[in-house]
Parts: C-alpha cells; structure tokens; sequence
C-alpha cells in the first residue's frame, strides 16, 4: 500500500489527508513537531483571552483520526532525503514514504534586530509562542507593558490579546497608517481610530532600533529608530510578517526559494514530493495572487487540490476569485475580488469609498475606470455573502448593477440596520460630482 | 498535547478577571439581598414583610444592573467573553460548583418539601420564604403566596435582570436584543401577571400560562383542568381550544415559518431562563458525538413517555358510550393512532431519504407507541391501564419529568452542564418542535461560503452542545433538529460565517466537499458524485 506522509499538521496537511482518505485506501501519516492533534492556529488568540480552551480550538475528535486510519506522528524532521524516500528525525529514527508532502507552514519574521532573541521576545504563531506568552504576561503585574512590533494580522490580534487582560500595549507600525500596504486609505485610517479607541498606543512611521536587556537577559525596554526614545516594557511581540518554515528542507535536493518552489500541480523538482499551503511558492504567481500566500483558505485549497492529484486524477492548482477574512479588535473585515491599497493600485482601477457616521463600518468597491467592470469590494463592519460576490465576479458585472443589488448580499443578523440606500446615494453623489 | 496535565494555559490568575470595585459593591448589593430571603427562609421573623420583600428584590435587581453596566458600558460594544474559562462560576470552578449545589438544593425543596419553605397546611397562614411573599400575592391576587409563587417571582425577576445583563452585552447585535425582550415580555406577561389577574377574573379557572404548549405543559388536558375549562364558560372553552390550536395548528405553522426559535428562544420560559440567567454557562455544553447520540435517545423516549401518558390520562375519564358524549374511549384512541400513523407514513414518504439511520429509530418509536396504544384498548379496565393506573403513569412523569429533570437537573446543574441541559436532553415539546424543524421548516443557519477558520468559538458557545465548526468548516448548512436559534454563534464567529435565516426548503441542506473559492471545475467534479 502506498505510503503517503505529510510533515505538517495544520490546515494545509490535514485538508490533503482528509480528502485522500475519502478518495482512496492508501496509508496516511501526519507528522508534525509542534502538537499532538490538529487545531485551528487562527483560535490562538481566544486560548489567552479566556473565550476558549485549547481542546476547544480542536476540530476534531481524538477518535477521528483512528477511525479514517490517519496515523499522527509526533516529531521534528531533520533531514529529507529524496533518494531513499526517507525522513531523518532528530531523535535518529527514520520513516520512509512513497509520497511526501512538506506542509509545515510559516514562522515569524525576524529582521536581525538586536536583542531580538531575549527572554521575552517573540511571535505569535506557534502553540509554543502562546505558551511563552503566558508565562511572560500572565497579567498586568508580570507584565508592566508589552510593545509589538509590526502591525499586520498578527500585530493587532496579539494587541487584542494583551487588551483582553489589561496589559497596557505599545503597538509600532513602520508604515504611515495601519496595514496600508494592503487597505486604502480610508479604511487603514479608521483602523487606526479603532485601535487608539481601545486605548492602545499606537505609533505610527515608527520602527524598532534595538531591544535592551536587563542583567538576567530578559527583556528590559525597546529604543525607537526614529526619536531615539526607550520604552520599558516586559514583553516584547514581533509581529513583522510570516515566511515559509522550511530550513529543514534545505539540505536536500528539493528546490527553494522564499519557500519551497512548486509548479502548477503543487509538485516540487523531485518527483513524488509536493509542498501546499504557507510554505509552498509558485514559480509565477497566479493572477494577482502572491507566489506564497499565507492564508489558511489558500492552505486548504491547495489541499482539496492536490488530494486529486496524489489520488490519480492529476489537476492544477486553480483557486477561484479572491477571498479573505480578518478582524480587527471589534471590527469584522471581509475581501472579495481585488481592492489594492494605493501604494498597490493598478492604474486602471478606481475607488468607490463609503464610511459610517458612527466610524466602525465602510465598504470600499474598486471597479475598472474604462469598462465600468466589478473589480472587488472590502467590506469592515458589514457582512457580506460570499456566494454573492463570487457569482458577480464570475458574471462580470458592472459596477453599477453590483451597487444596485448591494442588498442582496447582506449577510448581517436579522434585524440589523441596512446601509444600502445610504451607500447607493453616496455612490450617486460621487459620481456627480468625479 | 494532552489537556489532562494542562487544564488551562492560564497559569497564573490573570488580573482582567478579577472584578472591579464598582461589580464588587454590585455583587455585595444582590447578596445583601438574598440575604434577607435566606433570613426569611429561616423562620426569623422580619419587621414589615411587604417592605422587606420590596427591599431584597429591588436590591437583587439593582445589583445585577449596576454589575452589568459596569462590566460592559465601560467597553466598546462587540463580543466581550474575557476570560470566560478563567472564571471559577462560568469554568466549573469552586463557584460553579457550589452554585450548582444550592440551585439543586433549593429545586429539591421546592419541588419535594415545600414545607421547609413556610407552605401552609390545612388553611393555617404561610410562614418563612413563603410568608414574606405574601404581600405581593396579595396585591395581585388577592390571595396569599405559595411556593409556586416565590419560584414564579424569583424566576421572572432573574429573566429580568440577568436579560437586562444579555442586551448590554449584546448591545451590537439586534437580533439578540429584541430576542431578550421577547422572552422578558413573556415572562412578564403571560407567565406571571395574566394567569393572576385571570384568577382575579374567575378564580375557577385552572392557572394557564397561555405560552405554555403541551407536551411542555404535559398536564393540560387531565381531568380536573378540562372539567374547569368546561365550566369555565365561554373564557374556559376558549382556554381549551386554544391549548388544541396551540399544539396542533399555531406551533406547526410558525415553525415551519421560523423554525423552533420563535418558540425556544423567543417565548419558553425555560428557554427565557437559559437565555438570560443561564447565558454565563451556555459554554459548558457537551459537544461530543456521543453527548449527541445519548441526547437523541433520551429525549425521543421522553417524548414517548409523555404522548403514552397523556392519552392514558385522558382515555381513563372518557366515557364509553357514545350517546353520552361524542370522544369516546375507542374515539380517541383511533384518533390518537391515526394521527400518528398518519405523521409517520408521510415523513416515510417524502423525508426517507434526509433521515437516513435516523428512519429505523424513528419507526422504533412509533411502533412502541402503537403497540402501546393497542395495549391500552385490550387490557384496561375502567380505572386501570395494564396492571397500573393511569394516575401511577402520570405521577411518575411528573416526578421524573416534570420535578427531576426539568427543575432539579435542567436549572440546578446550570454551571455544570450549560444552561439548556432539559431543553437539550428532556423537553418533549423540543423535540416534537426540533422534528418538525429538521423535516418541514424554512430556517437554517447559512454558511458563508468558504470564509470559516475552524476557530470553534460557534460550537463552544452552543448552548446545545451543537458541533457548528462541524458544517461551517464544510461550507454545509446546519439544519439541526436541536437548533434552539439564540444567535449566538453568528455573534461570536470573528469572520462573519453564520447567518440565521428563512428562506425556501429548497437547497436547505447542502453537504459540500469542496468549499467555494476553489477551482470551480474541481468543486464540480467532487460535488457531483
């Protein structure tokens, strides 16, 4: 029976395995270093917010996996070796595969700041990382003041946590306004407003020089680059981006770049071993997708995917219209389509911006200036229907018939105010007057 | 990693638990005023009842507003569960622990030795807890407290002031505010004031909660409240017909309207309770598969048990000669049967397929019931079914229905079990509402497409041990027969998800394997077959 391993045991790996265990008969094991079961890593943050404990952010019952013949393997790969299809533990075992799929996700940026390994110091990804977290800021006590820096996904959602049990934060963000990289403007700005009405001190255009230590090596203070100023602080949250965890691949003859390079059908330079999710980078991006893109859904596809490949039915990876999800302290954000921030914009596109008097909901559309054709809509504080969206974009509508039905893709809780009739008379106004 | 060596990751006390000083006084507040029913409840004779009673309630209800507008007008408005698992009350900590013993205890007493209460026997006056609600019985009836009355007061002023708690803490969402004020009204109204002024009215009436629905209210139709609703006049008959209507007609039309919510979570009591005093608990929930299979046993046989009890109940005082009164005995039996036969064949028919396992035990259990009707007509005699009576049948239920499951269980256990333990495991009329919603109702709970992250706050927070992730995660419908429609794991979802709704029956369960946002000729392919 063929023997397919997967190293990885989030969303990515644990899709793939679930879809070849419906497909096929063949011998699955999951390895993975980081914990025993699969959990959902976005849930983290709720386990030291107290909304939920860690077998909570379990989706499956222990007794899933022996009753689909899953084999879990706890461990750390050292070492790949391709040539007998084997894989080298750090404790000196080996495990051999038939197939092998290298699913092992990301690990936080560190930009080579001083101090940057201190006691105290750390991300926010692994369960390892929430455990340390836990141990450096149990409370306000322990902990005096935490400073994050990086203000992305991660930053704020460990700002949040921190909020959560009344560790006062300082949250730096090397760009002009939160995550502009990716939102406009007038969503990155009310962003902003949102994160300092949660009394977290934000500083923006603000980077990390160095962080001090105190005599036993433990975090101390950090030193702004720009002001030369020194905050005391006892934890210390790098939050600066993802990149792919693929040291252990190095060694061996599977070809890398930022991650481990793939083609179309997920399939790595050596036969038989393919990479999904995080980690894995397309040798050309796909449409205006990334290379590596380190998004759970994006893990999951390209699971669903290759399960058909392993299991002979061998297809490209073809994710369908872009789609995403956040939130940001107490404001949801849902993506459909592209809508680039202005340092990305394409040079056809344009904006149709909408903001709510009480500054927690906006939408902004981006539509093509020539044609008229939906490009994508960001929605912040207003639910939308997936299904919606992804049938206007495959039917290429208008921009002015996605305004017009707006309503039809609510996905807001009965008896929740409607904005449409407010947002189509802003659009008509702004079209008086552009 | 196992969770045994590691029940929390929290390893020392984080501070945001810890209540600030203005909750504290709050707290201090409400306890000052069980205090004073704890005194009653002693016998120690307390100077001014009607100002002492007036004094404890007010005290209780301020203290859960000053508590709750201190714990969330304070925040800005959006899901506020900090450090819910850290709490001893709402973690089955020590709190919880001993919350639940008092509750148990205080349901035993009510329900089994009242007298501990202060009950008057044989016309004496009341005395204790009992006596102290005097006044208010009084003022609104006329006539002095009994236990039934301190429970119902108590009751409805917990709905009130914890539902005041809920819309502050849901202050965003408006689907749970009206909600709350649905049940609070109901509660106001119909479960407490109107069956007094009714009494006031015509005091041969029987007390009607008119929300009340048998088979929850499983003693409706016994013989001394249909004798009462017969000579009760034109109100009574109406009473009678109403309680018919209820059941037979309003509850099949709003379900399929609305699902069971309209029901469960926006006019039960029991379900007003659950949704407002025992909100803190609703993450205590079983949501294991097997809790589900044992849920699925225990409350169909309820539910058995209670369609067999009740029409032996009313078989034993119809009469057998058909000149006398048109419902004879064989009457009603056949009528019983046919309805039932006439259910069951057509789910057969046009549902076989979205019950699949589920078919054989529901046979099962309309079998059980046939046979057992068709035993009723051979072996009883005029005042016994079997070898029993009718009455043994019905006070066992009551016992262990009514009494154990419902009260001493369902409420006492709240911070053990969750909150909705006897509308999850026991309500009969839950289940009949839950088939009903499963078979031939326009709601479900809608997923958003592939936007879910697995992150399990929807299932941690059902409060009917409900496993959402399972069909979110999925991009799947829940159509689930249990589904009480509180809301609540649309509210936690970080990413928007779920969405309560009517809409047609039509694609209402859609079991996915491939999630949108994929490849479009690959979601094909593997949906299709």
């Amino acid at each position: 029976m063929e023997h397919i391993v997967i190293i990885g045991n989030g969303i990515s790996g644990v899709t793939l395995a679930r879809h070849i265990r419906k497909l096929s008969d063949k011998k699955i094991t999951i390895v993975s270093a980081e914990t025993e079961y699969f959990f959902s890593r976005t849930a983290l943050m709720y386990i030291y917010m107290g909304h939920m404990k860690f077998e909570h952010t379990q989706p499956y019952e222990h007794g899933f996996w022996k009753k689909n013949r899953i084999e879990l393997k706890k461990g750390y790969v050292e070492r790949i070796d391709t040539d007998n299809k084997a894989l080298e533990f750090t404790d000196g075992k080996t495990l051999n595969y038939d197939k092998l799929i290298i699913a092992t996700g990301s690990k936080p940026n560190k930009f080579g700041w001083p101090g940057q390994d201190l006691d105290g110091v750390m991300g926010m990804y692994h369960k390892q990382d929430l455990e340390n977290l836990e141990i450096h800021a149990p409370n306000n006590q322990v902990c005096k003041r935490a400073v994050i820096v990086g203000g992305g996904l991660i930053g704020i959602e460990l700002a949040e946590m921190l909020n959560s049990r009344n560790i006062p934060v300082t949250f730096l963000v090397r760009e002009s306004s939160f995550w502009n990289g990716v939102l406009p403007e007038g969503e990155s700005e009310m962003i902003n407003r949102h994160i300092k009405n949660h009394h977290i001190d934000l500083r923006l255009s603000t980077n990390l020089k160095e962080i001090k230590s105190d005599e036993n090596g433990k975090v101390k203070s950090v030193i702004i680059e720009e002001t030369g100023e020194e905050i005391a602080c006892n934890v210390v949250g790098l939050t600066a981006g993802v990149s792919p965890n693929i040291d252990f691949v190095k060694s061996s003859n599977i070809e890398t770049g930022r991650g481990v390079k793939v083609n179309r059908y997920l399939e790595t330079n050596i036969p038989d071993v393919y990479a999904i999710g995080d980690c894995a980078e397309q040798h050309e991006a796909i449409g205006n997708r990334r290379p590596i893109e380190a998004v759970w859904y994006t893990g999951r596809m390209m699971g669903e995917t290759l399960a058909q490949t392993i299991c002979g039915n061998r297809i490209q990876y073809k994710p369908g219209h872009w789609f995403n999800s956040a939130k940001f302290l107490d404001i949801e954000y849902q993506t459909y389509g592209w809508v680039f921030s202005e340092r990305n914009k394409q040079d056809y596109e344009r904006h149709f911006h909408w903001i709510h008097e009480d500054d927690t909901k906006c939408i902004t559309i981006a539509y093509h200036k020539e044609t008229n054709a939906f490009l994508g809509i960001n929605t912040f504080g207003i639910r939308m229907r997936h299904e919606t969206f992804d049938k206007w974009l495959t039917e290429k509508r208008d921009v002015d018939y996605v305004m017009n039905h707006l309503s039809e893709a609510n996905f807001d809780p009965e008896f929740y105010t409607h904005f449409e009739e407010g947002i189509l008379s802003a659009y008509h106004k702004q079209l008086q007057t552009a | 990693m196992s969770n045994k060596l590691n029940p929390s990751m929290s390893l020392a006390k984080p501070d945001a638990q810890d209540l600030s000083k203005k909750q504290k006084l709050a707290v201090g507040l409400g306890v000052v005023g069980l205090f004073i029913l704890v005194l009653a409840l002693f016998n120690i004779k307390l100077p001014k009842a009607s100002i002492m009673l007036t004094l404890s309630l007010v005290m209780i209800s301020i203290g859960t507003v000053i508590y709750a507008n201190d714990a969330y007008l304070t925040k800005l408005k959006g899901i506020r569960n900090d450090g819910v698992w850290f709490k001893s009350i709402s973690s089955r900590g020590t709190l919880g622990w001993l919350t639940g013993i008092i509750l148990t205890s205080f349901y035993v007493v009510l329900y089994f030795y009242e007298g501990l209460l202060g009950a008057s026997t044989n016309g004496e006056a009341n005395t204790g807890l009992i006596a102290l609600f005097d006044p208010l019985s009084k003022l609104l009836s006329g006539r002095p407290a009994s236990q039934w009355f301190v429970y119902g007061t108590l009751y409805t002023i917990a709905i009130l002031a914890f539902g005041y708690k809920f819309i502050l803490k849901y202050r965003h969402n408006r689907y749970e505010q009206i909600r709350t004020i649905s049940v609070m009204f109901f509660q106001l109204a119909f479960a407490f004031l109107i069956p007094e002024f009714m009494y006031v009215m015509n005091s041969d009436l029987p007390y009607y909660d008119l929300k009340n629905v048998w088979p929850l209210n499983y003693y409706n139709f016994e013989q001394y409240r249909i004798n009462a609703f017969i000579n009760g006049g034109t109100i009574g008959m109406a009473m009678l017909i109403f309680g018919i209507l209820s059941i037979f007609v309003i509850t099949p039309i709003l379900t399929f309207k609305y699902g069971k919510r309209w029901y469960c979570s926006w006019v039960c009591g029991c379900g007003g309770l659950a949704e407002t005093a025992g909100d803190a608990f609703r993450q205590l929930s079983d949501k294991s598969q097997k809790a589900w299979r044992v849920e699925r046993w225990v409350i169909h046989s309820v539910l058995v048990f209670v369609v067999l009890m009740t029409t032996a109940v009313i078989y034993t005082y119809l009469g057998y000669d058909p000149n006398k009164y048109w419902l004879t005995r064989a009457v009603f039996l056949y009528a019983v049967a046919g309805f039932l036969t006439l259910v069951f064949v057509l789910t057969m028919i046009f549902k076989r397929n979205e019950l699949g396992k589920d078919a054989k035990y529901g046979a099962i259990g309309y079998f059980v019931i046939i046979i057992a009707l068709i035993g009723i007509h051979l072996f009883s005699s005029e005042t016994k079914l079997f070898l029993f009576k009718a009455e043994t049948l019905r006070s066992t239920y009551g016992f262990l229905i009514g009494a154990i499951f419902s009260g001493v269980i369902g409420t006492g256990f709240y911070p053990i079990f969750g909150n909705r333990v006897w509308c999850r495991f026991g309500c009969p009329m839950a289940a009949i509402l839950g088939f009903q919603q499963r078979m031939f109702s326009r709601f479900r709970i809608t997923t958003n497409g592939g936007q879910c992250i697995s992150c399990g706050n929807c299932s941690t927070y059902c409060e009917m041990g409900i496993d959402v992730r399972a069909y979110a995660q999925k991009g799947e419908n829940i159509v689930r027969s249990s589904c009480v429609g509180c809301g609540i794991c649309s509210a936690v979802c970080p990413r928007g998800v779920l969405k309560l709704e009517n809409d047609t029956m039509k694609g209402r369960i859609n079991p996915t394997e491939i999630l949108l946002g994929n490849d479009v000729d690959l979601m094909d392919l593997v949906n299709q077959k």
